[in-house]
């Protein structure tokens, strides 16, 4: 374990760049046609992503958020080439990606890689665990024999599972535990850089801790990087330096979780946010919620101007300006880190519609840690530091991922 | 078996008697009483094929005549002093016969499925992997073949090549074989073709891609086992479908030539006689009863074993 | 205080400016329905025991559950997958598939009828016309090739006993209820020209349709995004207020038993391990699988970082559950009663708070 992690701290130390970003997504846009008829003439376009441009730094967390049809999976793939971009460029490191020939894009591969959603069908039913985490060793070449091997035992004991199953099937394993050897999968071939595509969704919510504290040990001993892809907006704050919220194939806001959480800048995070239920029934009683009508449109069609003005409340509230109806609002900077793509951003900040906000005073049982909670009664703010995430955990939750 | 997880190492996994799918699917057809009588006529059928001249009392082109002039010119019935199925006309032992014919359906089995695999599966693999303008026109030529009339196709083949080298080889077998795989390998190709465009969606195929495997291990390790099951089906239940075919042709007389004796052709020899020594007619019909029985109830079973989803529907 | 809602008509979003506890006393002040009661509560079950008969064993799926459902109230199911609440449901409604399941014992008791007892006929009569269904998928519980009117109008004819044109009348009514715009014209619209959620708005139009007393919701939001998932729940909530009819909503999301429930059951290994209300729950909840549930949500309004508590381990086997607590192997306060004798659900405190746990009854060693 310890010679795993040895190695990937010394190829970043071998790494000549050391620049900010990792990954650097500019005007990514991924079409798909829609073919029909006995010449499969082209009908339309489904515009996944439809011109994103945002930059992963090196060591963080982005969270992509947003429901079906906003494009968030298509991206994901789309950043590590899995799917083809049909204009626009993503660079990995200062390479460009989409310009790369088959053999120096497989060495690419190598730094990054993806954890996908369905524990059942992203492993092989026919292989066993071994030869699905020795796969990408033996594909790039990094050990053989029995030092492949080893290799192998390391990365289960990595993900938490024991090394003597390497010769079981996958439906031998629950979903909590195939979606652990999807991650060491993962990080067989040491990478930088890894999109998680909804790890979690598919799992019972008891498990979904188990993984997700698995995901942020990792991220803190490998030095990883993550695009944390998901639906559940409670999880991407969670695990995430900084969230984009994406609609209908754009980012519409971006910016750190507890600013963005806390006062939405784009009327549709808004509407998101709100629409999340609490596990508090003080909360839920009282919360005022935006309840959007209507489904979200689709994307082979976006609607004209600002994407979201169909739908919008504070267009309906401002008397349906024109500019949202025929403009498409670019990111603009809120304030530091945090950008939002609204002609009335300023507007939407200064309604109280969506927000849930954190009850001091609330009785009601949650997970966060007394001590944190004292400090925030105590006025001060919170950095949840190494420590007090130690204190925080009980007694008998210590030390492996369970 | 425990009866609950027990926590070993770290994580616990639920205790499973069986390992590999395989194991599994084999298990699920023991449990088939049909399935495993299919087995056993089908392992009945194949050791007759190859150990047959060795188990036939009489070489099957000897003619008795003798025996059949004691019986006044007449075939002999079954239960005869030295022909325990009895013979036809020519005194040729029936038995010995039959089983000769059975070497013929065992090879008829076996070789036209080969054929039929050596040309569908990368005829399908090809088509659903690539996909585009070459799946397009690999999917026209196999519509061509199977909108034509198979038997036709085969008689007519079998009638212009029957006085060549060709024709000749094998006793008239070679001909065969290529003629019935000619026309039967469309159905397996199809799906094949439909097992790559499934598989090639999975993501565990997307993972691989995702890792940096290369196109032809994707192919080699990840979809063909997986999508071999319904081909092994397909194999086995259409192989009461050329035994049939085999059959068909011996019996109006394309093919297998006299002396070799296809079940097919011992009965259009027989069918002369039906009324009176029906022995000649109702033998090999059995016979080629129990081969198709065999193979489709063995089909059933492993199409069952191998995706018990199916199982009950149609 | 009134709904704001934009003039532009069904398709403009609605801002609830009203909080939902005023939004829902409102919506059943106005309803101006008097519930008819044929019963002490609405639904009693008592001791209701569900097996599954598979090759691989027994599978006690649901086993010796008791609990009511009162009249209007919306009760929660709640547990993760594999813990019974689905069956118990199915159970309810007699909908167990016969082989390989059979409910194996228990009472059950709807409006007063001794559900058990019913031949095969009355108990479909008595599904169609008390009972309504929202089930987790649209797609495969409504029939493709029937248009949606004939199939409402189906179910109203047959347990109402309606002739047509009445009967097409009220689905047109009931479809503007579930807010589907031009419900006129789109009564002979077949399935799949619905998206998602307006296919689940069909479902709950259908599960309505006869006036129920009951609606049975099983994960009825989970294959839906989150901002169509609020509109259905918000949907499903004023309904049933203002039709007075009772809810029994099974979900593994313990946010929307918070917005959605007044009493909540926690299911766990075929077990109801604790139920009570709605606020008791989440306040001071009893037994340590409810803890370790809440303790390990993140949620939108907590501070970020911190690591989660999680409950280590997975739920046992049903085939053949341990004769003992079934959580002990996963609990961090067992202790040996706990791994040899199974604790009773049984009182804390005054009110209907129910729990099961050694640990937590009085003299217990968790304060």
């Amino acid at each position: 374990m310890d010679q795993l992690t040895a190695t990937i701290g010394a190829s970043a130390a071998l790494r000549p760049h050391e620049a900010a970003n990792l990954v650097e997504v500019d005007d990514l846009k991924v079409h798909f046609p829609i073919r029909s008829g006995i010449f499969k003439t082209v009908q339309g376009t489904v515009k996944a992503v439809d011109g994103v441009t945002f930059d992963v730094r090196r060591g963080e967390t982005l969270g992509l958020v947003g429901e079906s049809g906003c494009g968030k999976s298509t991206i994901g793939r789309a950043m590590i080439r899995l799917r083809e971009p049909t204009s626009g460029t993503v660079r990995f490191d200062g390479v460009d990606l989409t310009t790369l020939k088959t053999g120096a894009l497989r060495k690419m591969r190598r730094r990054m890689q993806i954890i996908f959603q369905d524990p059942y069908g992203s492993l092989d039913p026919r292989m066993t665990v071994g030869s699905i985490v020795s796969e990408p060793i033996e594909t790039h070449h990094l050990a053989s024999g029995a030092a492949k091997k080893e290799r192998v035992a390391e990365l289960l004991g990595l993900v938490g599972l024991d090394p003597k199953y390497v010769s079981r099937y996958p439906h031998e394993f629950s979903g909590g535990q195939r979606q652990r050897i999807g991650v060491a999968r993962a990080l067989a071939v040491e990478p930088e850089f890894i999109v998680c595509d909804e790890p979690i969704s598919a799992l019972d919510v008891s498990i979904q801790a188990q993984v997700l504290n698995l995901l942020t040990d990792l991220r803190s001993r490998l030095g990883l990087t993550y695009l944390f892809v998901a639906h559940d907006l409670s999880v991407v704050k969670h695990i995430s330096d900084r969230v984009a919220v994406m609609y209908l194939g754009k980012v519409v806001e971006i910016g750190p979780p507890d600013q963005l959480y806390a006062a939405p800048g784009h009327p549709y995070s808004r509407a998101l946010l709100s629409a999340v239920p609490v596990p508090d029934p003080v909360s839920e009683r009282k919360r005022k919620r935006v309840i959007l009508k209507g489904d979200v449109p689709s994307p082979v069609n976006p609607p004209p101007g600002c994407r979201f003005h169909t739908r919008c409340w504070l267009y309906e509230r401002l008397g349906k300006p024109e500019n949202c109806r025929t403009i498409d609002p670019p990111l603009e900077v809120l304030s530091g880190e945090h950008r939002a793509a609204c002609h009335y951003a300023a507007e939407a900040l200064k309604t109280d519609v969506g927000i849930a906000h954190l009850d001091l005073s609330s009785s009601i049982r949650r997970g966060t840690p007394d001590s944190a909670l004292a400090l925030l009664k105590a006025g001060k703010a919170v950095e949840v530091t190494e420590a007090e995430k130690a204190a925080a955990a009980p007694a008998a939750d210590t030390g492996a991922a369970g | 078996m425990a009866t609950n997880t027990a926590v070993q190492g770290r994580i616990a996994v639920r205790p499973r008697r069986s390992a590999g799918l395989w194991s599994d699917a084999f298990g699920r057809l023991r449990k088939n009483r049909l399935a495993i009588l299919g087995l056993i006529l089908v392992m009945l059928l194949l050791f007759v094929g190859i150990f047959g001249p060795l188990i036939a009392p009489w070489d099957y082109r000897i003619n008795d005549l003798a025996a059949v002039a004691a019986n006044g010119n007449r075939p002999l019935p079954p239960f005869s002093p030295n022909h325990l199925l009895g013979t036809d006309t020519l005194g040729r032992d029936l038995f010995s016969r039959l089983l000769d014919g059975a070497r013929i359906s065992v090879s008829v089995a076996f070789v036209v499925q080969i054929v039929i695999l050596t040309i569908g599966v990368p005829v399908g693999a090809l088509a659903g992997w690539f996909g585009g303008r070459l799946d397009n026109f690999l999917m026209r030529l196999t519509d061509v073949i199977y909108a034509f009339p198979d038997l036709l196709f085969i008689i007519l083949l079998s009638v212009a090549f029957r006085e060549t080298f060709f024709g000749k080889a094998l006793d008239g077998l070679l001909l065969v074989f290529v003629a019935i795989g000619i026309t039967s390998w469309v159905t397996v190709a199809r799906l094949v073709r439909g097992q790559m465009l499934a598989l090639k969606e999975t993501e565990f195929v997307e993972a691989a891609r995702a890792i940096g495997v290369s196109d032809r291990r994707i192919v080699l390790r990840h979809l063909l086992p997986n999508g071999i099951g319904p081909v092994i089906v397909a194999i086995t239940l259409g192989i009461p479908g050329a035994i049939l075919s085999e059959s068909t042709l011996a019996y109006i007389g394309v093919g297998v030539q006299p002396p070799r004796a296809s079940w097919g052709s011992l009965i259009a020899e027989g069918q002369k006689y039906v009324r009176s020594e029906p022995h000649l007619v109702v033998f090999p019909a059995i016979c080629i009863a129990l081969a198709l029985i065999g193979f489709t109830f063995l089909g059933d079973g492993l199409r069952d074993a191998l995706d018990p989803k199916l199982k009950g529907k149609q | 205080m009134a709904i704001e809602e934009a003039e532009t008509g069904v398709d403009a979003p609605t801002i609830i400016e009203v909080s939902p506890e005023d939004a829902r006393r409102a919506t059943i002040e106005q309803s101006g329905r008097a519930i008819e009661r044929n019963a002490d509560k609405l639904l009693q079950v008592r001791g209701l025991s569900t097996h599954f008969f598979t090759p691989d064993g027994v599978v006690q799926a649901v086993d010796d559950v008791s609990f009511e459902v009162d009249y209007g109230e919306t009760l929660g199911l709640v547990g993760e997958s594999g813990c019974g609440k689905s069956v118990t449901a199915l159970s309810v409604a007699r909908l167990v598939p016969n082989p390989p399941g059979r409910i194996i014992a228990g009472e059950i008791l709807f409006d007063g009828i001794n559900v058990l007892k019913l031949s095969d006929d009355d108990m479909r009569k008595l599904r169609g016309k008390e009972i309504g269904f929202i089930f987790q998928d649209p797609l495969t519980s409504l029939n493709p090739t029937l248009t949606i009117g004939y199939q409402i109008a189906e179910t109203i004819r047959e347990h109402m006993g309606l002739p047509r044109k009445a009967a097409l009348e009220r689905v047109a009514e009931l479809l503007a209820k579930v807010g589907i715009p031009r419900p006129k014209d789109r009564l002979n619209d077949y399935p799949f020209h619905f998206s998602g959620g307006m296919r689940q708005r069909v479902m709950i139009a259908i599960a309505l349709a006869c006036d129920p007393k009951l609606i049975l919701a099983d994960e009825p939001t989970t294959a839906l995004d989150v901002t169509i998932q609020a509109q259905i729940l918000e949907l499903i909530q004023t309904l049933s207020d203002e039709f007075q009819t009772a809810v029994l909503m099974i979900t593994h999301d313990l946010g929307i038993a918070a917005g959605m429930c007044d009493r909540v059951n926690v299911m766990y290994a075929g077990r109801i391990v604790e139920t009570g209300t709605v606020d008791e729950m989440f306040e001071e909840p009893k037994m340590p699988y409810s803890w370790g549930l809440l303790d390990s949500l993140p949620r939108i309004d907590d501070i970020r970082g911190a690591r989660l508590r999680t409950i280590e381990g997975m739920p046992p086997l049903l085939i053949t559950p341990p004769d003992a607590c079934r959580f002990a192997a996963r609990c961090s306060y067992v202790r040996d009663v706990c791994r040899t004798d199974e604790p009773e659900l049984n009182a804390r405190g005054d009110s209907g708070h129910l729990a099961r746990c050694w640990g937590t009854e009085t003299g217990g060693w968790i304060s």
